[in-house]
């Protein structure tokens, strides 16, 4: 047994990709947590961007909602959602987390419906935010929870674009060029993406996590590193921070 | 121009920009007058059976649920709806007056689906769904608030979002490259509740505005509800902060915790155990009915469905509000 959670993991994860100094599209749960995290270990000048108008908000109290007032608490600039999809547009915004209920070897995200379009077996949300910050960030990291109902040959409906059907596809559609997934994050391990293929492709494990363990709970074919590495476990200063100053009410952790 | 790609949702809602300068011509009057009055009266005047309405901001923030709560209770059918929704539009829903949707995002955030959207997109209750993104929705009232017919993107592009929306991919006239063409979006009804207004529906919103600005004018009806009426003085003592001038509005609603159980920047914090009230209510029909009889239709009005809570709950919503420091 491990001393931490796999959201606590996963948030840990996170929290460590980002640069300091950058721009990030935040959605609520866990990039809310990585975000804060990063905060005040790692990147203090990490700008969190919400799709409702917050930038630059110090994420000390978690916020329930991407539109509520901890989304703007002691920012720097509290405008509406086309200020923020505006900026995003014109190249402003580094990074985007996103999620969804099914993720293809492309990194294309489905949160629309399960099964048939016009006779769904779950109508999901839809796109909110999502198509946006997949469409226009520079790049994007997917949360995910690692099983074969999730990581899919193809997706049910692509409603956020990941590399779509391969190399050049985005840019095909009109994309803005160099954009895309940078990593999938999930509750087994680092995905990144092969730059020729444009494919899913297996960086890192997390502790206690075997190669076989991933590829048996995809559903697709993995691309392998030519080293899988191993991701380090939560430290103490990261478990500490998590739970006694950003969710001391074990909302999300 | 040469069409790329044509997405094959429904247009639900086709723009007339000719149309809808002629509207705002001859509808929409210049004079300051008084245009307040109660949730009812605004409802009644306003939306009519087949309405295509918007609400602004969303479910749990500053969203106008008192006018929503009334539209329940009169009971408008086969509405139209703009869809970025949580509370608001899952009850609206639950309720069954919803016939088309043009959908960006329903759902219940952090507790996940919108029960309503599930029940009547999978039964084909729902005549017409069509998807957009987040941004894509918001262009479409922005493309009318600069009155023309579409706004050229960059977002959707390639994605089964697009296949299912009523967009158009082109070939740019000036750069050749493809982009993504948003038609505008004119609203029979808008609805969009505010810090403050005057009697004349000048208002005002703290924090982050949302897509206030660009929905309120994009509505050829637009209903304001206020936490607070204030003297137009102090509306002209900071005109600044005014992100809806008086011509757009033809309704002004008192509703002092207009957006509960959902909160209001800086005046009061959400009602989470109401939300969560509704959340496991809206898990069966029958559950949705009871609520929707308790909190819409076994009480009047606004002013009575506060009382359901009583005033030592919503002090403490107050005493829990985000404050400014």
């Amino acid at each position: 047994m491990s001393d931490y959670s796999p959201n606590e993991l996963l948030i840990c994860i996170a929290a460590r990709i980002f640069e300091d100094g950058k721009t990030c599209f935040i959605g609520t749960g866990i990039p809310m947590l990585a975000a804060s995290l990063a905060q005040r270990l790692y990147a203090p000048d990490l700008i969190a961007v919400f799709e409702f108008g917050g930038t630059g908000a110090l994420l000390e109290d978690l916020p329930m909602a991407v539109g509520e007032a901890r989304t703007f608490h002691k920012a720097v600039s509290a405008s509406g959602i086309c200020d923020i999809m505006e900026t995003a547009q014109r190249g402003f915004i580094d990074y985007g987390f996103l999620g969804g209920a099914q993720i293809d070897p492309y990194g294309n995200l489905n949160s629309t419906v399960i099964g048939d379009y016009a006779a769904p077996k779950v109508r999901l949300p839809g796109s909110g935010g999502g198509n946006d910050v997949g469409s226009l960030c520079w790049q994007t990291i997917a949360l995910m929870r690692h099983d074969t109902i999730r990581f899919v040959p193809q997706v049910d409906f692509v409603t956020t674009p990941g590399y779509l059907t391969g190399p050049g596809a985005r840019e095909a559609a009109g994309l803005p060029a160099g954009t895309g997934p940078l990593a999938v994050i999930s509750t087994l391990a680092t995905m990144g993406f092969d730059p020729q293929t444009c494919r899913m492709r297996l960086d890192a494990l997390h502790p206690g996590v075997t190669v076989d363990q991933v590829l048996e709970n995809t559903g697709f074919q993995l691309l392998l590193a030519d080293e899988v590495r191993h991701n380090d476990p939560p430290t103490a200063q990261e478990l500490e921070t998590l739970r006694t100053q950003i969710d001391p009410d074990r909302l999300y952790i | 121009m040469e069409i790329v790609a044509s997405g094959i949702g429904e247009l639900i809602q086709p723009p007339d920009l000719e149309a809808f300068r002629e509207w705002n011509r001859t509808q929409k009057s210049r004079k300051l007058i008084d245009k307040r009055m109660d949730e009812k009266e605004a409802i009644a005047r306003f939306v009519q059976d087949g309405s295509y309405i918007g609400t602004e901001l969303y479910g749990t923030v500053r969203c106008p649920m008192s006018l929503i709560r009334e539209l329940i209770r009169q009971g408008h059918q086969d509405l139209g709806v703009a869809g970025q929704g949580v509370l608001e539009l899952d009850m609206l829903l639950a309720a069954g007056q919803v016939s088309r949707i043009d959908i960006t995002y329903i759902g219940m955030e952090v507790y996940g689906v919108s029960n309503g959207l599930r029940r009547a997109v999978e039964s084909g209750q729902i005549r017409s769904i069509v998807d957009w993104s987040n941004a894509g929705i918001t262009w479409r009232f922005k493309a009318t608030s600069i009155g023309a017919p579409f706004i050229a993107v960059r977002s959707m592009l390639g994605t089964d979002t697009f296949k299912h929306s009523a967009a158009k991919a082109v070939k740019c006239p000036f750069t050749g490259e493809t982009v993504c063409l948003i038609p505008a979006l004119i609203l029979d009804v808008g609805m969009i509740h505010v810090h403050r207004a005057d009697r004349h529906g000048n208002a005002q919103i703290e924090g982050i505005s949302g897509f206030a600005f660009e929905m309120a004018r994009a509505c050829k009806r637009l209903i304001i509800s206020a936490e607070e009426i204030v003297p137009t003085e102090e509306i002209r003592r900071y005109p600044d902060r005014t992100i809806i001038p008086y011509y757009l509005v033809d309704a002004v609603v008192h509703a002092p915790f207009g957006s509960h159980p959902g909160e209001m920047t800086y005046l009061y914090a959400r009602d989470e155990p109401e939300i969560k009230e509704w959340i496991q209510a809206n898990k069966t029909v029958e559950g949705a009915q009871a609520y929707l009889d308790r909190v819409v239709h076994n009480v009047a009005d606004h002013q009575a469905y506060l009382q359901l809570f009583g005033d030592d709950r919503l002090a403490e919503l107050i005493e829990m509000r985000e404050k400014r420091e």
